[in-house]
């Protein structure tokens, strides 16, 4: 058994060595749909072309939950990979972990604090130093419309909920999917959140930042939570377990006429080939126009050994910020580059009104992190709140009234 | 079951033998050894450190702060693990009954002298093999309405056929048990096809010979001689039941909602995703307390059996 | 086996019942082919007959170019290798998983039921428990193990933990087969001068065959279709083939490929299935000759 152990080490010993060699970064993510791996093929050349070794380690499924799982075996066992996608509170759970590596000299290269807006980079940092790369700046609140559904259905684009439930009213009457969704927990936070955020920005902030008891079972809580049901009677019957893409491509095939969703969806309708405004409409989701929900991607960098490791680690963080990938890989992902003064003439109609919509909601007070992407609150609130607004979507015999309850006990219990 | 055994080997070496019989002697326990380092650092260390961990409040990563017993407190006024535990309920028990008695009846049948019975038994039996990783997506479609099954039916012009079973919160659970028996049905009948033909020939001749009818001989001699195949299938069966973990994760992923969330899928979910290690791990406690009900009543019978027949 | 208690009548009654069986196991064969009937078919159709067929439509001819792209072409993030290399490392770590943890089972179920000493049966009970461990709950200690002997996110590792938790598997197989061989044949070695190992290797092993059968096949099916321990400890070049099978099917570009997920799938089963359908002739025989009597 020693004797095994003794030849299982120095194998592994001599792989270590092996690795250390090639200036390599190892990147853990879960950006496995069409144009998400588009968007990271475009990173990969960048580091190739630095000299660098790209190895991409993918792990799909559900929001990153396996992905967490292979990040957190890999950090007990001490050997993490060199960066990986992870974002929001998250960042300062590791950070507070002592894991993540400072990459302050990169940061001061690129000037990150003069071209980031100050609300990406306090995510960036833990305890004032930068630990983390944002790649792009999502909008969530966003309505994804086909047009051509819409006129064979004689309806309107909505801009507030009740406008949204005549015009679902009659595109279902026409035969069509009002409302293209995946029942999946986040999906089912995301468009709850649009909802409540409807309600106003201050009694967003009270609820999913600062938790406030009253908020969450007040009766804008269960005004938005009535409005959220009601979605419930406009989704097709097999949305359960749906994923968010194949939503989307009911949209784009003209079988549903609308989605809540991020605009990640809107690079499945470019890789589809489809043209925003003629093919596809993009619209703020009902009532929160002035408004801005944002998710923020990034790659926290972790602390690996080997001097090449850490020059191809850092050399990834300066590769992100640098205007040309922040353009390709924006263009392909469907978000706005973090870096602000990047020429827009590239990006098209529905980016160009994210990006008028960042500054102006920065500058109201208007810009919110989402809950439903992990930008609000840490991980145990998060899962808290999903669990009440998942089943409550799914329950027919539960009232607003009995969840809003629940959701202030979760909130509580998880803190 | 026989077992005469040569467990008196070590009595006379302790009454002085050579070296080489001595050395023969400690040799068992040598080779025991590595299984039994694992067994305790792998499974016994690590459970005792589990049941350290679900004392503690720890979240991303292990912790050492004791909290008593607030971590069980707060998983008992969780409804999702309520609604696990249900589940798991109902689940294990549909699950093992039916298994059990298709599994049985299919065994009898494939003992009737059955052309083609190895094609058959194949076909039976090879779910076993697969993952429900690969599985799972071919039953997601079969079970989803909108292009599974219902779709099917109603467009072979049964317009108001239903089955929506996957995305109805209270009927989710049943899918899992249709996708689960028909991954270990096959297995159970393996196990009592080979009880069967094991049975003694003699004692079916001389039912036979005293006028019983199949159906008599079948219930009053063949399968109370099975009992230890019975035991064997429901030890292996509540063994899955409880551990069903890839059923859940390729089937419904817990949903809609959590209303078909697994102990196994809670476990992990919590303590992977939510960062909330201390009440996975009391989770985890839970379940290895309702693996230890099923299990201790079986292996004492089981070396009580062996002391009876010494 | 001759002593079947059916006899063999040829009244009506017998005859209709005769056809009530078969119908009843014609049905239930339908029942647990038609998973795999229906994700071969789906696998041979293109794109578009999939979207617009139904479940059981035959596809016009066959295409096989989702098996090719699900083999060598397919990709999940920024790699587009198909599942091929993952296939290959599969088998790197069942092969030396599965030889291992029946060979190790071999000689505890020998010592545990032929070989008794203080304390064995006890032994032998706690490593029972052992099986039903939930295996989440030893994801976390075991990535810290696998850390602490420098084998972490390698297949060495992935084959390190399938041994520990197949070994209490094998050892119950075996220990419930030996227990059917006459200790009087040990003793009876022993007198003569055999040794420990002497006798098992030239008694007891040419008795084992069937229950051998048995344990392979067994640990070579759970090992394979293993999706936890192969995601959790994994390193981006040793992932097992069910882990990349899951990335390529949650993997979509603008509307899901059921065809080519469907081919992986198969792929992804196909040796557990040859080796189901080859050995489980041998299978049912082992079970037979002793497996079941625990």
């Amino acid at each position: 058994m020693k004797k095994i152990a003794l030849g299982l080490s120095t194998v592994a010993l001599a792989l270590a060595a092996a690795n250390s060699q090639a200036g390599e970064v190892e990147v853990l993510h879960w950006w496995t749909s069409g144009s998400e791996a588009t968007a990271i093929n475009v990173l990969k050349q960048e580091m190739e072309d630095a000299g660098d070794t790209w190895k991409d380690f993918a792990v799909a499924g559900g929001g990153g939950e396996s992905a967490m799982t292979v990040l957190k075996s890999r950090a007990i066992a001490g050997n993490p990979p060199a960066a990986a996608q992870i974002k929001g509170p998250t960042i300062q759970e590791w950070g507070d972990l002592g894991f993540l590596a400072n990459i302050d000299d990169v940061a001061k290269a690129g000037h990150w604090d003069q071209i980031l807006p100050p609300v990406v980079s306090n995510v960036m940092k833990y305890d004032g130093h930068y630990v983390a790369a944002p790649v792009n700046v999502h909008r969530v609140n966003w309505l994804w419309a086909n047009p051509d559904v819409f006129r064979k259905a004689g309806a309107s684009i909505p801009t507030t909920w009740d406008q949204f439930f005549v015009a679902a009213d009659k595109i279902k009457k026409a035969g069509f999917i009002p409302l293209a969704h995946g029942g999946q927990a986040w999906q089912d936070a995301t468009l709850f959140e649009a909802i409540a955020l409807s309600e106003g920005t201050d009694f967003y902030k009270a609820a999913f930042i600062d938790l406030k008891d009253d908020a969450l079972k007040g009766p804008k809580m269960i005004d938005a939570l009535t409005t959220f049901k009601k979605m419930r009677q406009y989704v097709d019957p097999g949305f359960s377990g749906r994923d968010w893409n194949v939503a989307t491509s009911l949209v784009i095939n003209g079988k549903a006429a609308m989605q809540v969703m991020g605009d990640w969806a809107k690079g499945e309708f470019t890789s589809a080939g489809k043209k925003p405004g003629i093919d596809y409409i993009c619209v703020p989701a009902p009532g929160t126009s002035g408004q801005y929900t944002f998710n923020i991607d990034s790659l926290a960098m972790f602390q690996v050994d080997g001097k090449d490791t850490q020059k191809a680690q850092k050399d990834l963080a300066r590769l992100i910020l640098e205007p040309k990938f922040q353009e390709t890989f924006n263009l392909a992902k469907g978000s706005i580059p973090v870096r602000l003064g990047m020429p827009r003439d590239k990006f098209d109609t529905c980016a160009d009104s994210s990006m008028d919509a960042f500054n102006a909601a920065s500058a109201s007070g208007d810009l919110l992190p989402s809950m439903a992407h992990g930008m609000a609150v840490n991980s145990m609130v998060q899962g808290a709140m999903f669990d009440v607004i998942t089943n409550f979507f799914n329950t027919e015999s539960m009232t607003p009234e009995q969840a809003a309850d629940k959701l202030a006990r979760a909130v509580k219990a998880s803190m | 079951m026989n077992t005469n055994t040569a467990n008196s080997g070590s009595k006379k070496t302790q009454s002085g033998r050579s070296a080489r019989f001595s050395l023969a002697d400690w040799m068992p326990k040598i080779v025991l050894a590595p299984t039994m380092i694992i067994a305790i650092v792998c499974i016994y260390g690590y459970m005792i450190w589990s049941a350290v961990l679900s004392f503690t409040n720890s979240r991303m990563l292990p912790s050492y702060k004791f909290v008593g017993w607030d971590q069980y407190e707060r998983l008992f006024n969780n409804d999702r693990w309520m609604v696990a535990l249900t589940n798991l309920g109902i689940f294990g028990s549909l699950f093992i009954l039916i298994c059990l008695f298709l599994g049985i009846m299919l065994a009898i049948f494939l003992d009737q002298k059955i052309r083609a019975e190895g094609a058959l038994r194949t076909i039976y039996l090879y779910p076993m093999a697969i993952s429900f990783i690969v599985t799972g997506t071919a039953w997601k479609w079969l079970l989803n309405p909108t292009n599974g099954i219902q779709k099917l039916m109603i467009d072979m012009g049964f317009e108001n056929f239903k089955f929506d079973w996957l995305t109805n919160p209270d009927m989710v659970v049943y899918c899992l048990v249709i996708a689960a028996v028909w991954q270990a049905s096959g297995f159970v009948m393996a196990l009592f096809l080979a009880g069967l033909r094991g049975v003694d020939g003699d004692l079916i001749k001389a039912a036979h010979l005293d006028g019983a009818s199949t159906f008599t001989t079948y219930r009053r001699i063949i399968l109370p001689s099975l009992k230890p195949v019975f035991f064997s299938a429901l030890v292996i069966l509540s063994h899955i039941a409880i551990k069903s973990f890839d059923l859940v994760q390729a089937l419904t992923n817990g949903g809609p909602g959590y209303a078909s969330d697994l102990p196994a899928n809670f476990m992990y979910t919590y303590t992977f995703t939510r960062s909330q290690i201390g009440m996975g791990s009391a989770s985890a406690m839970v379940m290895l307390g309702c693996i230890l009900a099923i299990l201790v009543p079986y292996l004492y019978s089981e070396l009580r059996g062996e002391k009876n027949e010494k | 086996m001759k002593n079947n208690p059916v006899a063999r009548k040829t009244s009506g009654v017998s005859k209709v019942l005769r056809i009530a069986l078969y119908t009843v196991l014609l049905a239930m064969a339908f029942f647990y082919l038609m998973p795999l009937v229906i994700m071969l078919i789906t696998s041979l159709k293109d794109s578009e007959e999939v979207r617009n067929g139904t479940l059981l439509s035959l596809p016009a001819y066959l295409h096989f170019d989702s098996w090719t792209k699900a083999w060598s072409g397919a990709c999940t993030g920024s790699t587009c290798t198909g599942i091929s290399p993952y296939f290959l490392n599969s088998f790197k770590i069942v092969i030396p998983a599965v030889a291992i943890s029946t060979l190790l089972g071999a000689i505890n179920g020998y010592v545990i039921s032929l070989w008794k000493f203080r304390g064995s049966d006890l032994f032998f009970a706690a490593l029972l428990l052992g099986c039903f461990i939930p295996f989440q709950v030893v994801l976390l200690p075991m990535a810290q193990t696998l850390g602490w002997l420098g084998i972490a996110s390698s297949t060495t590792g992935l084959v390190f933990v399938h041994v520990v938790y197949g070994v209490a598997f094998t050892t119950l197989f075996f220990r419930n087969f030996y227990q059917s061989i006459p200790g009087e044949l040990v003793k009876a070695a022993r007198l003569d001068g055999a040794g420990f190992f002497t006798i098992f290797y030239r008694i007891i092993l040419p008795v084992s065959t069937p229950i051998i059968v048995v344990t392979v096949i067994w640990q070579f099916t759970q090992i394979w279709n293993d999706f936890l321990f192969g995601v959790a400890f994994s390193g981006f070049d040793s992932q097992p083939v069910t882990v990349a099978l899951n990335n390529l099917v949650n993997t979509s570009f603008g509307g899901k490929e059921y065809n080519v997920d469907m081919a992986a799938a198969i792929i992804a089963a196909l040796p557990t299935i040859v080796v189901y359908v080859l050995a489980g002739k041998y299978f049912v025989r082992g079970l037979t000759a002793g497996a079941v009597k625990g």
